[in-house]
């Protein structure tokens, strides 16, 4: 059997999950990236997206926005401004999502355009991989 | 001397204003108990933030390249004050405990010759303080349609903090709010959230230069600062929101103790007065009967 790590996920209001995992998908700010025990320490921003765990007992999805993801020996850390499973997430909640995404990336400013342009086109891209 | 009837009509009342403070002290009650349900559940996020935090602060604080919500403006002549009260009163001293810690603290400020300015969130802040600074109150903070504390309120009021900063408002903001330690007790607390602050907590440092980075520690830093602001504000809130059902319960309690005891002391003295009535008039039919 595989090795398994301390996975956990928390948002602000709540802790999600603290769970035994094989891997863990990460949606990383500069791309997705697969932590599995003993990966080496780091630290990455996170882009909306779907987090994807892979324990001994199965496989939970959840979509994650804005925050970051802590990898160490310990384990990995998820804290995400928003989280919930994937199954949670309605259609209604990811337009509007969307819909602030594109106000927030008109009312920009030229400094900071282009994060706001990723975290509108990241989260078109979030709300068609969910498939809703 | 009231008559009889003035006397029933007080311990009437006495006795629906019991009624009242027995009703809102079980919902503090209830309300408290998922107020700090909130509280605990966002304990985790908030501390394995502010170690993060503390962390990458550290390594980038001497930089020159720090940003300027790490680093501050250079200045400290402006501050904000962000006053975090309740919309209601009925919660014995909480608001106003809160208001008196923003108030010495303004005061010292200007005595130094600062500039201070005044945001509030809650009702109460502003109406206690509108007296006194009125002319220092920037802006306030409506939550009274809010039921349920959210991470979203907690970034609004960190948005429009954050727009007055970039604006060049302040140099310098602090937050104040009540801890929550016990129903009994709450500490009102001041916290500076710009330049933020981050106490590290300097368990784990040995594996911290270790850690790689992506994207590099700076980026990370000026993504992560400003929602480091939206989170010690909603740590605020919730420890606020807990601290006041904390207050209001003991509060109204104080209040039923205080209306049993009223009621009791109103009975006794309208049976004496109403025995007095029986005598004087058993007094006159005797004396009465007496001089035929």
């Amino acid at each position: 059997m595989a090795d398994t790590m301390q996975f956990e996920l928390v948002s602000p209001e709540r802790r999600l999950a603290s769970i035994e995992v094989i891997s863990v998908q990460i949606p990383g700010t500069e791309g997705d990236m697969t932590a599995m025990a003993d990966h080496m320490p780091l630290i990455t921003t996170l882009r909306p997206g779907i987090l994807v765990a892979e324990g001994p007992a199965g496989t939970e999805e959840y979509f994650v926005t804005g925050g970051f993801a802590e990898i160490s020996a310990k384990g990995t850390s998820v804290l995400a401004e928003m989280a919930m499973p994937k199954a949670e997430v309605t259609a209604e909640q990811m337009q509007d999502l969307i819909e602030k995404a594109q106000s927030a990336l008109e009312q920009a400013t030229a400094e900071n355009k282009d994060a706001a342009a990723k975290l509108a086109a990241d989260m078109s891209e979030a709300y068609g991989a969910l498939g809703l | 001397m009231p008559s009889l009837k003035d006397l029933k009509n007080r311990i009437e009342s006495v006795k629906s204003t019991r009624k009242i403070t027995k009703a809102m002290q079980m919902v503090a009650a209830a309300k408290l108990r998922r107020a700090q349900e909130a509280a605990e559940a966002g304990r985790p996020y908030a501390e394995r933030f502010n170690a993060v935090m503390a962390r990458l602060s550290a390594s980038t604080k001497g930089s020159d390249t720090a940003p300027r919500l790490l680093s501050g403006t250079g200045g400290d002549q402006t501050h904000l004050l962000v006053v975090m009260t309740a919309e209601r009163g009925l919660c014995g001293g909480f608001n106003s405990s809160i208001v008196k810690l923003a108030r010495t603290h303004a005061s010292k400020l200007i005595a130094e010759g600062k500039t201070v300015k005044i945001l509030t969130v809650g009702k109460k802040g502003r109406e206690q303080l509108r007296r006194d600074y009125g002319d220092y109150h920037v802006g306030h903070v409506d939550l009274s349609h809010v039921k349920r504390m959210g991470y979203d309120h907690a970034r609004s009021i960190a948005d429009d903090v954050l727009n007055r900063f970039e604006e060049g408002e302040f140099d310098v903001a602090k937050i104040f709010y009540s801890e929550f330690e016990s129903v009994i007790t709450q500490h009102p607390q001041v916290q500076q959230i710009i330049p933020a602050a981050f106490e590290a907590d300097e368990e784990d440092d040995s594996e911290a230069s270790f850690y790689d980075y992506e994207p590099d520690e700076g980026e990370i830093l000026a993504d992560l600062l400003p929602r480091g602001v939206a989170t010690q504000i909603f740590a605020a809130l919730l420890e606020n929101g807990a601290s006041e059902q904390g207050a209001r319960m003991s509060a109204m309690d104080n209040a039923t103790r205080n209306a049993g005891d009223m009621i009791e002391k109103l009975t006794i003295e309208f049976n004496r007065s109403r025995q007095a009535v029986i005598t004087n008039e058993l007094i006159e039919i005797i004396s009465g009967a007496e001089a035929l």
